[in-house]
């Protein structure tokens, strides 16, 4: 399927035609959506902002994961240990050696990517299930580790961590901190867009859908495969990070498998090898059990309580939606919300002959 | 004269899969600028030799120098910088990548920003490298003539048009020596004559020495400076067209004795996706 551009929409030089947000319509619904967030914590509350905070965070996680899983087409179920490990490395860092917070985030971000990369080497060697075994060993040893260290993580009863500062002004409300995941989330999404269109990038997918052309284009496989365990071990970091200082707590059963699952839920749902996928994806897992949890209490006190007893039963209606939200994308629309966005888009750049 | 040095020696080639014998003692040289064409019934050994050369097979025995130096054991990633590009007889494009950024894939051993600098990719020259380069990427596509499906999904292209985009791909690395493993299989007359010509430029306009199989003897015959004929993994003919044609071993084993085969294709190889 060719990209479509509007007639009229015509690129006069190779800068233009390589940009991200191809067309003036684009880029004009970025700026305004851009103003439109800035301007967000004057007029939503505290609990849409916690959402957006957790929709970004948990997107910043989910979109390094989709460049390990989309992208190269690799497999990780330990990424919700590599994100607790940016959460505890960025806590640590702060408490030890008084980084201020706003370096602590990048350089938690550096020591996962660090720790992304032993853990990844294998991935040079192995594929498939194997490597799935490897990354869910990684998930184990890494839980294993917050459990035991204590100098690191505060061992089983967590740790405190102070707010985000920057020059005295303190994130350490919704409101304010919700600037700070803004910020990085551009930062992050930009650099992937970015990655996508350079060498590296492109390195990546080629690895990923013909490992052996890749070969011979001068690609070194092993180097690849271990490198996008490495980016992606940076954007769990980071995201872990922003985590630890917006909870302002960090503790173990955060980090279990079964965000893992979630990570990966949110990579299938948004779209695998789809940047902007990933925040949708995202948005969605984070929204989905609000939207369960609004269902069940309209619900409260109905007949369809009292026979379901859904008051008790929450937790496990969460868990049973996101299940069912993953499998009915895989049937119906493996390539996630981003195609679905794109074939939005397509209709109504050609509207009103859409058809 | 240039066109006399070898740019690339097999030397008493033997390649072995336990007990299945590919090559046996194959030796051979191809010379600077020339077209130099392998010829030879299915299963000959024809790919397995181009793979040798490639780096996806190493010789059981025997060895292979490239401009001089001794690749035989050299990995396949570090063939492209010294000059070597191929093309697969299985269509092996990156299929859900734009034919652009398969072409650009190409370039890659050219490239200087890696994801350090890429990311920012306004601030330490990244972008001016990806223009330079796509500057040179659009020349290539000018010259194989896909302008019209330069942003379109490679994977969703006919068959045709994907083995241009390949050879795109092998052109764009800028290899002194370009391995085309059946070119032309599947394609119609008007497909084949347009890749004849495109064969012919890289070799006479860009400089690129050309190693070729082909089964279509017509295109071989007309194109080809040189041929040698593999038979059950062995050398048994080399030299110019008309000399390899007339050499009855050659007639008895690729020609099956008929007299009058000489321009008739091969039967056309199924498009496969690999
Ligand atoms: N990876 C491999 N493992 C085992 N045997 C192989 C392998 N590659 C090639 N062979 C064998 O080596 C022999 C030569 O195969 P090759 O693919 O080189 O033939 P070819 O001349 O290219 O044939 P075609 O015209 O059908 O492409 C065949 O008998 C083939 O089965
Ligand atoms: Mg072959």
């Amino acid at each position: 399927m060719a990209v479509m551009t509007p007639a009229g929409d015509y690129r006069t030089s190779y800068r233009e035609d390589m940009t991200i947000f191809p067309t003036r319509n684009s880029r004009l619904a970025l700026w305004l959506g851009l103003a439109l967030l800035c301007a967000a914590p004057l007029v939503l509350g505290r609990y849409e902002l916690g959402l957006l905070v957790n929709i970004g965070i948990m997107g910043i996680a989910a979109l390094g994961l989709n460049i390990l899983v989309g992208f190269t087409g690799q497999i990780s179920i330990g990424h919700a240990a590599f994100f607790g490990f940016g959460a505890f490395a960025s806590a640590w860092l702060h408490e030890q050696f008084h980084i201020p917070v706003v370096l602590c985030i990048p350089l938690a971000g550096f020591m996962t990517a660090l720790i992304g990369l032993v853990f990844g080497a294998p991935a040079a060697r192995l594929k498939g299930l194997y490597l799935a075994i490897a990354t869910l060993a990684a998930q184990f040893i890494l839980e294993d580790f917050f459990a035991r260290a204590q100098w690191f993580t505060g061992g089983v009863a967590g740790r405190i961590t102070e707010p985000f500062e920057l020059f005295g002004w303190r994130a350490d409300r919704e409101e304010s901190f919700f600037y700070v995941v803004l910020a990085f989330v551009i930062l992050m999404f930009v650099g992937a867009a970015n990655l996508m269109r350079t060498r590296d990038g492109r390195a990546l997918v080629a690895v990923r859908d013909h490992y052996l052309s890749a070969e011979v284009m001068g690609i070194n496989l092993a180097y690849y495969r271990t490198l996008s365990f490495g980016i992606a071990s940076f954007y769990a970091g980071v995201a872990g990070a922003l985590y630890a200082h917006y909870l302002l707590f960090v503790s173990v059963e955060a980090f279990t498998i079964l965000l893992s699952i979630q990570f990966l839920g949110m990579v299938i749902i948004g779209g695998l090898g789809s940047v902007m996928g990933s925040l949708m994806g995202a948005a969605f897992m984070v929204l989905l059990p609000e939207a369960v949890q609004m269902v069940a209490d309209a619900l409260a006190g109905g007949a369809i309580d009292r026979a379901l007893r859904l008051g008790n039963s929450i937790s496990f209606l969460r868990e049973m939606t996101i299940g069912a939200a993953i499998i009915l994308f895989l049937i119906f629309e493996p390539d996630g919300l981003a195609r679905r966005w794109r074939l939005i888009k397509a209709y109504w750049k050609l509207y009103p002959y859409s058809h | 004269m240039e066109a006399t040095t070898p740019i690339l020696a097999a030397e008493r080639v033997s390649l072995r899969f336990g007990g299945v014998r590919a090559l046996t003692d194959v030796s051979f040289e191809v010379r600077k600028g020339e077209v130099f064409s392998i010829i030879g019934p299915n299963g000959a050994g024809k790919t397995s030799m181009v793979n040798c050369i490639s780096g996806r097979y190493r010789p059981t025995e025997g060895r292979i120098r490239f401009d001089g130096q001794d690749i035989t054991r050299l990995p396949t990633r570090k063939r492209a910088a010294i000059g070597i590009g191929r093309t697969f007889q299985n269509l092996a494009l990156f299929g859900h990548m734009t034919v652009l950024d398969n072409i650009m894939v190409g370039r890659h051993h050219l490239l200087k920003h890696g994801f350090w600098t890429g990311m920012p990719f306004w601030l330490f020259g990244a972008q001016r490298e990806e223009i330079a380069h796509r500057r040179e990427v659009e020349e290539i596509i000018d010259f194989l003539e896909i302008q019209h499906v330069r942003k379109a999904v490679a994977g969703t292209l006919s068959y045709g048009l994907r083995k241009r985009v390949e050879l795109a791909r092998a052109v764009a690395l800028r290899p002194k020596l370009i391995l085309l493993d059946e070119p032309m299989a599947g394609m119609n007359l008007e497909e084949k004559e347009d890749m004849a010509r495109f064969i012919l430029d890289l070799n006479e306009e860009w400089g690129m020495t050309v190693l070729m199989i082909e089964h279509d003897m017509g295109v071989v015959m007309d194109i080809s400076h040189r041929v040698m004929v593999l038979d059950f993994g062995r050398k048994i003919a080399e030299g110019r067209p008309e000399e390899v044609l007339a050499d009855p071993h050659v007639r008895r084993a690729y020609l099956g004795e008929a007299d009058e085969v000489v321009s008739e294709p091969e039967e056309a190889m199924e498009p496969v996706e690999s």
